[in-house]
C-alpha cells in the first residue's frame, strides 16, 4: 500500500505546489485548513520550505539550492539581503545574533524564521537574481554537489562545473524526475582530491580514464542516515562527459520505477542496492533505462583523494590557493557553517572589490571567494573580517561541523551549533594536537539523520541522552576514525551516552592518549583502525572540566533554546501572522 | 469522526487528525517490554516507526525506534499508547505523560 506521503504526492506535487503556496502566503497562515496541514507541509518541502519544530509553528526553514555551491557574482549579496530582511526571528541566538545564513554540508544555504507571508517577495528576489529554492527539500533531485572550485582548480582533471550545471538545468523541473520515491542526491567530482564526496551520495560521478579519454566512473547507493550508513558502490560503468545526463537520467528513472513507495524508511536507493547488488543495478540500467552500450569502468584516481580523508593533512580548500588561470581563491573558515548577515554582506562587497564577485560553498560548511588577482591578495586579507572567518584557522576551528539540532529541527535530540562553537573554543584553549596533525575533524549531528556527516570525521558526535544524578541530560555518542579517501571508512562508535559537558574532557584525554601511544607519524585514523573498540573506549575517558555547557537540560522542550526569560513551549509567540504578532489560538 | 494518524517528517512525529502531537527525543519509562533486560527500560524515542489506533479509547499507539539509556540496548518498541482522543467530535487529543511508567502492548 502506498504511504500517506505518496497519496498526498499523487494529488498535488512538483511545480504545481507553487500556486497553492502563493495563495496561502497571500491569505496568511490561517488560510491553510487545519486538516490539510500535514499534506501541505510535506509538499512545501519541494519548494524548499521545511516547517520548523514545535513551538515555532508558522515559521519555516528555507533552503536555497546552489548547484556545486556556486554563487555567481552578486548572488551572495542577494542572499545576505534576504536574510537581513526576512530571516529575523522573534529571539536572538547568543552566538550569532538574529539574522544569519547557514552554509550546509551539501553546499546549500539555509535561512530560518521565514514567514509564509513573506515567501512571494523572497521568491521574487531570489529568482530575479538567478537563485531558487526549487527541489531543495522533498522527494526529487536535491542540490547537486561537487568540488567547490570546479572549473578553477589546478587539481582538476575534467572540468566538472559545467557537467554539474548541465545536470541541474536538465533535471530540475523535468516532470519525469520531479516525483521520486525519496530524496535523490547527486555528486560530480572532476579533481583528484575527491571533494565531491561522491561516496556518501545516491549517485556519484568520479573522474576516470578509459582508453586514453577522461570521463567518469559511476557509483550508486551512498548515504548516512538512520544508522544505515552506506558507501556508494561502483557499478562498473564509465561515461564520457557528453553522456553523463543520459546515465544520470537513466539512474533517476530506475529509482523512480523501482524505489520503494510503500515504506519511506526503505526508499533510498541504498536499500535497493542492498537488495540487488551492483551487477543487477548495472544490468537493469542497461536493459531498461539507457539506449546505448554502457562502457565498463575506467581507471579512477581514488588513491590520490585527500578530501575529508582522515590523514591529518589539509584537503579542504581553506586558505589561499592558486587557480588554473593564475588568479587566486581564498577559502574562509566558517565555524559550524553559520555566518552573521553583517559578515555575509561585507564579504559580498570584498568579493566584488577584489575578485569577480563570485563565491562558493563547500561541503565542510565553508565559503570561498574566487578570481582574485595576485596583487589584490594582501589588501583583501588585510580586512578584519578575516580574523573571524579565517583563511588560516586553528585545527579545532577548521575541523568543526555541526547540523541544525534542537534550535529548529523536529528530529533533533540535542542542541548542536552553539555547543560545537563552545567545544571548539575550549579545545583550542586547552588541548594541543601533535605538531604534525594539521587537520582534525569533529562533526556533531543532533540525531541519526546525520546531516553533519558524523560518520566520516575523526571524532563523530551524535545526539543522545543520559541521566546525571537521576535527571535527564543531553548526551552524545562518540565515534572515532571515520574518513573518505581512497578507501572510505565509517567511524567506530566506541563510547556511548557521554553527558555533553564531559565530551570536551573526553576529547582532551583521547588526544593525550593518542599522542602518547601512536607510532611515529601515525594518523589518527590509522591509530583507530589498528585498535579494537574496547581498547579505544578505554582511551576516551569522559570527565567534567572547566568547560561549561548551558544547554544540558532538554533544549527540545523550550520554544527556543536561547530564549530570554520564559523559554517554555507555552511562552512561544508562534504561530504568528505576517508581521510576527501571535495569532489567537483555536482552542 | 474517525481518528486519522500517521508518522511525519521521517519519523519525527505522530500526527493525530492532522495535528503534530507526539514528537521524538523524549524519555519513556517502559515496563513489561522485550527491548532489553532492564525491568524498567529508560527509553529514548529517536524515531516513530509505526502508528495505529486502538478503537477502545480511542487510543493512539506508536512503535518507536530508539535506545534504552540505562543499558544501551537499541531496538524498536512494541505498541505504546501515546495518547487518547478525548473529544471524538472534534478529534481533540491528549497525550500521556511520558515520564510515568508505560506498559508495552505486544
Ligand atoms: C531543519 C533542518 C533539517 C531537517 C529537518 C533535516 C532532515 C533530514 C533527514 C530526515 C535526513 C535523513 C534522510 C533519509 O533518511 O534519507 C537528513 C539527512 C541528511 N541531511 Fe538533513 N535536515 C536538516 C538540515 C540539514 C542541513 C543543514 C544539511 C546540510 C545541507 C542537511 C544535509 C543532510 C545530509 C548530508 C544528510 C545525511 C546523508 C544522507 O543520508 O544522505 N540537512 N536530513
Ligand atoms: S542530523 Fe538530525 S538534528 Fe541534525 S539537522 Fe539533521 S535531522 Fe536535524
Ligand atoms: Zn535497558
Amino acid at each position: 500500500m502506498p504511504s500517506k506521503v505518496e497519496n498526498w504526492k499523487s494529488e498535488v506535487y512538483g511545480a504545481e505546489i507553487r500556486e497553492h503556496l502563493m495563495r496561502f502566503a497571500e491569505e496568511g497562515w490561517d488560510a491553510i485548513p487545519d486538516e490539510e496541514h500535514d499534506a501541505w507541509f510535506e509538499r512545501f518541502k519541494w519548494w524548499g520550505l521545511y516547517h520548523q519544530r514545535s513551538g515555532q509553528e508558522s515559521f519555516f526553514m528555507m533552503r536555497i539550492g546552489t548547484p556545486n555551491g556556486v554563487l555567481k557574482p552578486g548572488q551572495l549579496r542577494v542572499v545576505g539581503e534576504i536574510a537581513d530582511e526576512y530571516a529575523r526571528g522573534p529571539a536572538q541566538n547568543p552566538e550569532f545574533g538574529n539574522a544569519y545564513c547557514d552554509w550546509t554540508t551539501r553546499q546549500s544555504i539555509q535561512l530560518h524564521w521565514i514567514k509564509l507571508e513573506d515567501v512571494p517577495e523572497v521568491f521574487e528576489k531570489l529568482e530575479a537574481n538567478g537563485l531558487s529554492t526549487q527541489q531543495a527539500c522533498g522527494d526529487s533531485w536535491r542540490n547537486i554537489v561537487g568540488c567547490p572550485v570546479a572549473g578553477k582548480d589546478t587539481h582538476e582533471h575534467i572540468e566538472a562545473w559545467s557537467v554539474a550545471e548541465n545536470l541541474n538545468e536538465t533535471f530540475k523541473g523535468d516532470e519525469d524526475h520531479t516525483n521520486l520515491p525519496r530524496k535523490w542526491k547527486v555528486s560530480v567530482t572532476g579533481c583528484d582530491q575527491g571533494c565531491g564526496q561522491g561516496d556518501i551520495n545516491d549517485l556519484a560521478f568520479e573522474p576516470a580514464e578509459k582508453d586514453g579519454e577522461l570521463g567518469f566512473n559511476v557509483r550508486v547507493g551512498g548515504g548516512l542516515a538512520r544508522k544505515e550508513a552506506r558507501f556508494a558502490r561502483g557499478i562498473d560503468v564509465w561515461v564520457p562527459r557528453e553522456q553523463v545526463p543520459d546515465v544520470a537520467g537513466g539512474m533517476s528513472a530506475l529509482f523512480r520505477e523501482y524505489g520503494d513507495r510503500d515504506n519511506r524508511f526503505n526508499a533510498r536507493i541504498k536499500f535497493l542496492m542492498d537488495e540487488w547488488g551492483p551487477e543487477k543495478m548495472r544490468r537493469v540500467l542497461q536493459e531498461e533505462f539507457v539506449d546505448f552500450e554502457l562502457p565498463r569502468a575506467g581507471e579512477d584516481m581514488r588513491e590520490q583523494y585527500t578530501y575529508n580523508a582522515g590523514d591529518g593533512q589539509h584537503g579542504d580548500h581553506v586558505g589561499v590557493h592558486e587557480q588554473n588561470d593564475g588568479n587566486y581563491y581564498v577559502g574562509l573558515n566558517v565555524l559550524v557553517g553559520r555566518m552573521g548577515v553583517d559578515g555575509v554582506l561585507e564579504l559580498a562587497d570584498l568579493a566584488e572589490e577584489y575578485g569577480s564577485g563570485e563565491a562558493r560553498l563547500t561541503q565542510r560548511q565553508n565559503i570561498i571567494v574566487t578570481d582574485i588577482p595576485e596583487e589584490n591578495l594582501d589588501p583583501l586579507l588585510d580586512h578584519d573580517l578575516f580574523e573571524h572567518y579565517s583563511p588560516d584557522p586553528h585545527p579545532f576551528m577548521r575541523g568543526s561541523i555541526a547540523c541544525t539540532g534542537t534550535e529548529f529541527c523536529s528530529l533533533s535530540i540535542v542542541e548542536t551549533k552553539n555547543r560545537q562553537v563552545r567545544y571548539a573554543r575550549w579545545l583550542k584553549e586547552n588541548v594541543d594536537l601533535p605538531a604534525d596533525i594539521e587537520d582534525f575533524h569533529i562533526h556533531l549531528s543532533g540525531c541519526t539523520a546525520s546531516c553533519a556527516q558524523p560518520q566520516i570525521a575523526d571524532i563523530s558526535l551524535r545526539g543522545m541522552k543520559t541521566r546525571k544524578d537521576g535527571e535527564p541530560v543531553e548526551a552524545l555518542d562518540i565515534g572515532l576514525g571515520g574518513g573518505l579517501g581512497e578507501n572510505p571508512r565509517f567511524a567506530d562508535w566506541v563510547e556511548m551516552r557521554v553527558a555533553a559537558d564531559e565530551v570536551p574532557g573526553a576529547i582532551a584525554n583521547l588526544v593525550e592518549n593518542f599522542e602518547a601511544e601512536r607510532a611515529e607519524d601515525e594518523s589518527f585514523r590509522d591509530f583507530v583502525e589498528a585498535r579494537d573498540e574496547e581498547t579505544l573506549a578505554a582511551l576516551v575517558e569522559p570527565e567534567e572540566t572547566d568547560y561549561d555547557d548551558p544547554y544540558m537540560h532538554n533544549t527540545k522542550q523550550t520554544w527556543y533554546p536561547y530564549a530570554e526569560g520564559d523559554d517554555s513551549l507555552d511562552a512561544s509567540p508562534a504561530p504568528t501572522d505576517g508581521s510576527g504578532d501571535p495569532l489567537p489560538s483555536d482552542d | 469522526m474517525t481518528t486519522d494518524v500517521h508518522q511525519l517528517d521521517d519519523g519525527a512525529w505522530v500526527s493525530v487528525n492532522d495535528s503534530r502531537e507526539v514528537n521524538v527525543s523524549d524519555l519513556w519509562l517502559l515496563a513489561e517490554h522485550d527491548l532489553c533486560g532492564c525491568e524498567v527500560a529508560d527509553f529514548l524515542a529517536e524515531g516513530v516507526v509505526e502508528v495505529g489506533v486502538e478503537p477502545a479509547g480511542p487510543a493512539v499507539q506508536s512503535r518507536f525506534a530508539g535506545r534504552c539509556i540505562r543499558c544501551g540496548a537499541e531496538g524498536v518498541t512494541g505498541w505504546l499508547t501515546v495518547g487518547r482522543v478525548v473529544d471524538p467530535a472534534d478529534g481533540g487529543f491528549r497525550g500521556v505523560d511520558h515520564e510515568s511508567i508505560h506498559l508495552v502492548d505486544g
